[in-house]
């Protein structure tokens, strides 16, 4: 038998096998494509309900004897006004209610907060004092779960309601007293036990101060290393303890970072907790590497040429830095800092470990404000056992992972518009 | 004054330097009759020098005063306590010091507390604003010594140039040294908690010991917490969460790779490599809510029924499949680059022979890149290991000792995380045992990531 022969005889496996080979490279492919997308959809498809907000119309007598205010502009009188007692009543009104344990139920079908969503509608419309009008007000979250859910298919989710709650809800939607509307709430407040009253706001403000904190210090820090490295150091012993040293620290998993700042800046320096303050000093410790070795890079990109000529004209080392090298690197630099800051934006482990895990209602106005952050607000929530915290939970993400997408964006599009090839 | 206000101050201070060092070194060149030409550097650097000797004296002042003000003035507080306070133990005495820091903060009504607190959180605040008064003026005394010394020093010989580049090349060092500082912090602050944690509890109980339940008796006849600290459990969680990660993501992350590097035409590339990427980039507090919600329920409800097994609502699986995902892309690119280091006259050998590309793959160019991938591997090992918020959401909290992957393990960071989470004192037992978690965690990792990256540096030098 000949040589080709043999080779004929399993060219056909061969080539079955090249193919079989070729289908297990796109299937992982596929596979990576398919939980992308996956755990895109499953966010969304949970999330998107959580921008709207179910409401509910009443009919409202703001009886100015009642209330016992006789003048809107009168601070005083409108913060010592029954709102809550205004609502309660419209409510036995509304649904006609003698019994007393029916109207517990009445009442929590309106969020806790609804007394002071008719104290800023009559400060907004001070004419209304003295008339009945009908205005919608925020439903408590159960209602909103139910109302969203009750097109589907296998029936709407009851929950926690009660048989008499389902025939008042039957009338409101019968009478079309109940409706989406966007929900504010979510991007104006900060947290709260009640769903409808939760916001990102709080931890959107915390995320800020801590990336200002982290941008500030670790960027100018950053690029003056790398400066130093690719630039100033000698090629010795040292030089490559500091590298192999960045090196290990950019692997170094993030919650040591944690534990670093417990220890060093809680424990060592008496710190307070939950600061964006002690956040950004961690998180900046974690980002340096990554940057130092981003803008490194974008440091030896720049030819050697552009630094002869300048030395050649008698620039010092620092003119030629400074006005040559530094200008030509810092798009490679800057994209190499956002790409840092969105890594820093997406981490929860080290913030955790300093006490930035906190039930924050009130939005920080500084650095030196207790605040949570907007991984760990969703860390939060995740927890929460009602339905409406994990569509919230959903939506922070979605709103975590849009802040995401476009500072990654920025980046590339900085590098398209700015990189020049040598 | 506040801290923000004493900054611009400074800040402004240092602008007039630059300013004046400017002017006065050319008034000192204009004295000599050649103009500019007179001057060694050019004024800018006069300038910078003055402004380095206003700034550097002040701003190293302002930052050891901010880290000593404290306990200074703690001292004298405590210093004024009545004898008998002074002689408590230290941990009432660091309540009474938060019951002065309250007072003084106005969280007490007036005249609810002892006398002596009353009187020591007037005394704290008298010496806050002493100190902050005394702050502004000490500053303000360096900033005008340090800028009459760099003024008087500006002389047309002065070699202004030489020095601000010296002083620049010292705050470029600096800046890198803070990477070993930040190592060496690291190091310090685990190991100088794990050593007082080793005192209570014997190193050879917490490598080799079984059972864990980090419960310290409060009082003596406390029931259930007997507080056993044997990390065993933890270790074999964290290594089962972390292989199931990896029996998911090297055949992916590798098998893309090999498609991406030797198939893939280049549109197909720039298309399909970002987007396994993203990925990547996704907070892996995402990928704890995408598991505990989804991929969890469906283990338990589906997968486990269908083969007949029990599955825990917080299995091992579903916090190891989500953590996979997570790894592909780091696999991915990793080996993707060393795949490409692979030069071509070894493909084109192997394909002029006859060879079909899968065997060139399989027998020239995988074993030609192994050594790279396994540095590759070791790396996203290391990262599996040290991945918290995934675990932490949707592993569970108790420590069983088992490789059942349908079961419930916790793991390291979980427990490090649980410890620490919430009030901390860093002197009981249960806390102290997260570090001693963290400098295991840091060691391993730390061993693997020096490894790898050795490996991988050694590998790209062969084909350069």
């Amino acid at each position: 038998m000949k040589t080709i022969d043999l080779v004929n005889k399993n060219l056909a496996k061969r080539y079955r096998k090249e193919k079989l080979f070729r289908a297990y490279g796109l299937a992982s492919i596929g596979f990576g494509l398919l939980c992308l997308v996956l755990l895109f959809s499953d966010i969304i498809g949970k999330g998107y309900k959580a921008f709207v907000q179910t409401n509910i119309q009443i009919e409202v007598n703001f009886d100015a004897g009642y209330l016992g205010i006789t003048d809107t502009t009168n601070t005083e009188q409108m913060f010592a006004a029954n709102f809550e007692g205004l609502v309660k009543k419209s409510l036995r009104e509304m649904f006609l209610i003698k019994k007393r344990s029916d109207k517990r139920l009445a009442y929590s079908l309106v969020s806790t907060d609804s007394g002071y969503q008719l104290h800023d509608l009559l400060v907004a419309n001070p004419a209304w004092l003295g008339t009945t009008k009908k205005v919608w007000l925020l439903a408590d979250d159960d209602l909103d779960t139910y109302y969203k859910s009750v097109d589907n298919l296998n029936g709407a989710f009851t929950g926690r309601m009660q048989e008499q709650q389902l025939v008042w809800i039957k009338n409101l939607l019968d009478n079309d007293a109940l409706q989406l509307q966007f929900n504010m709430n979510f991007f104006n407040l900060g947290d709260s036990t009640e769903p409808e009253l939760a916001g990102i706001r709080a931890a959107l403000m915390g995320s800020l101060f801590t990336l200002m904190v982290t941008m500030v210090l670790s960027f100018p820090v950053g690029v003056a290393a790398a400066i130093y490295l690719e630039e100033y150091a000698p090629r010795n012993r040292f030089t490559d303890i500091i590298e192999v040293n960045i090196n290990n620290l950019a692997a170094v998993p993030s919650i040591i970072f944690g534990l670093l700042g417990a220890a060093i800046f809680l424990g060592f320096f008496g710190m307070h907790r939950s600061l964006p303050l002690v956040g950004g000093l961690v998180l900046t410790l974690m980002t340096l590497p990554t940057i130092i070795i981003t803008s490194r890079a974008a440091i030896k990109a720049v030819p050697p040429s552009i630094r002869e000529a300048a030395m050649s004209i008698g620039a010092s080392k620092m003119q030629v830095v400074l006005h040559h090298v530094l200008p030509l690197a810092m798009p490679g630099m800057l994209t190499g800092a956002i790409i840092g800051l969105a890594q820093a934006l997406g981490e929860t482990a080290p913030l955790l470990l300093i006490g930035m895990v906190a039930f924050i209602v009130d939005i920080p106005s500084g650095v030196t404000d207790p605040a949570t952050a907007l991984p760990v607000q969703i860390y939060l929530w995740s927890d929460r056992p009602e339905r409406s915290f994990a569509e919230l939970t959903s939506a922070a993400i979605m709103v975590l992972l849009g802040v995401l997408i476009v500072m990654n964006a920025l980046a590339v599009l900085l590098r398209k518009k700015l990189e020049r090839r040598w | 004054m506040s801290i923000p206000t004493l900054l611009a101050l400074l800040v402004a201070a240092i602008a007039m330097a630059f300013v004046a060092g400017r002017n006065r070194s050319q008034a000192v060149s204009s004295a000599t009759g050649r103009g500019q030409r007179g001057l060694n550097s050019l004024p800018f650097y006069y300038g910078m020098l003055t402004a380095l000797w206003c700034g550097t004296p002040a701003l190293l002042l302002l930052l050891g005063w901010l880290v000593f003000d404290d306990t200074v003035v703690r001292l004298i507080i405590i210093d004024g306590f009545p004898e008998a306070q002074r002689q408590l133990p230290e941990e009432t005495i660091n309540l009474l010091m938060s019951t002065v820091e309250n007072i003084a903060s106005g969280s007490y009504p007036d005249g609810q507390q002892e006398a002596y607190l009353q009187h020591a959180a007037e005394q704290l605040q008298a010496l806050r604003n002493i100190s902050r008064q005394l702050l502004a003026l000490v500053l303000f005394c360096t900033t005008m010594i340090g800028t009459t010394i760099g003024w008087m020093k500006i002389s047309p010989q002065y070699r202004a140039r030489v020095k601000v580049e010296t002083a620049f090349k010292w705050v470029l060092m600096a800046c890198s040294m803070i990477a070993i500082l930040t190592t060496v912090g690291i190091i310090l602050s685990v190991i100088f908690e794990s050593i007082h944690f080793f005192k209570q509890i014997p190193i050879t109980e917490f490598l080799f010991g079984t059972h864990w339940s980090p419960q310290v008796a409060i009082r003596e006849d406390q029931v259930g917490s007997s507080g056993a600290f044997g990390a065993v459990p933890l270790f074999v969680g964290t290594l089962l969460i972390s292989f199931i990660a990896m029996s998911v993501a090297i055949p992916v992350g590798l098998m893309s790779a090999i498609y991406l590097s030797e198939y893939a035409g280049p549109t197909f590339r720039t298309w399909v490599k970002p987007a396994l990427e993203i990925l990547a980039g996704i907070p892996t507090v995402v990928y704890g809510f995408f598991a505990v919600v989804t991929v969890a329920p469906f283990i338990k409800d589906s997968f486990a029924p269908m083969l007949g097994l029990d599955a825990s609502s917080e299995s091992a699986l579903a916090a190891g499949l989500v953590m996979g995902v997570m790894i592909i892309p780091f696999v991915s690119s990793l080996s993707d680059d060393v795949i490409n280091a692979v030069p071509q006259s070894l493909r084109d050998g192997s394909l002029g022979l006859g060879a079909t590309r899968s065997e060139t793959i399989k027998l020239v160019v995988f074993p030609a890149a192994l050594p790279g991938i396994v540095g590759g591997v070791l790396l996203a090992v290391s990262r599996a290991i040290g991945e918290t918020m995934i675990v932490v959401m949707a592993a569970g909290l108790s420590a069983n000792l088992t490789i059942n992957p349908m079961e419930s393990v916790t793991t390291v960071t979980v427990q490090i995380v649980t410890l620490l989470v919430g009030d901390q004192e860093f002197d009981s037992a249960k806390t102290l045992s997260a570090f001693a978690l963290g400098l295991m965690l840091f060691i391993v990792t730390l061993a693997l990531n020096f490894y790898a990256l050795y490996v991988v540096r050694k590998y790209s030098e062969q084909y350069e």
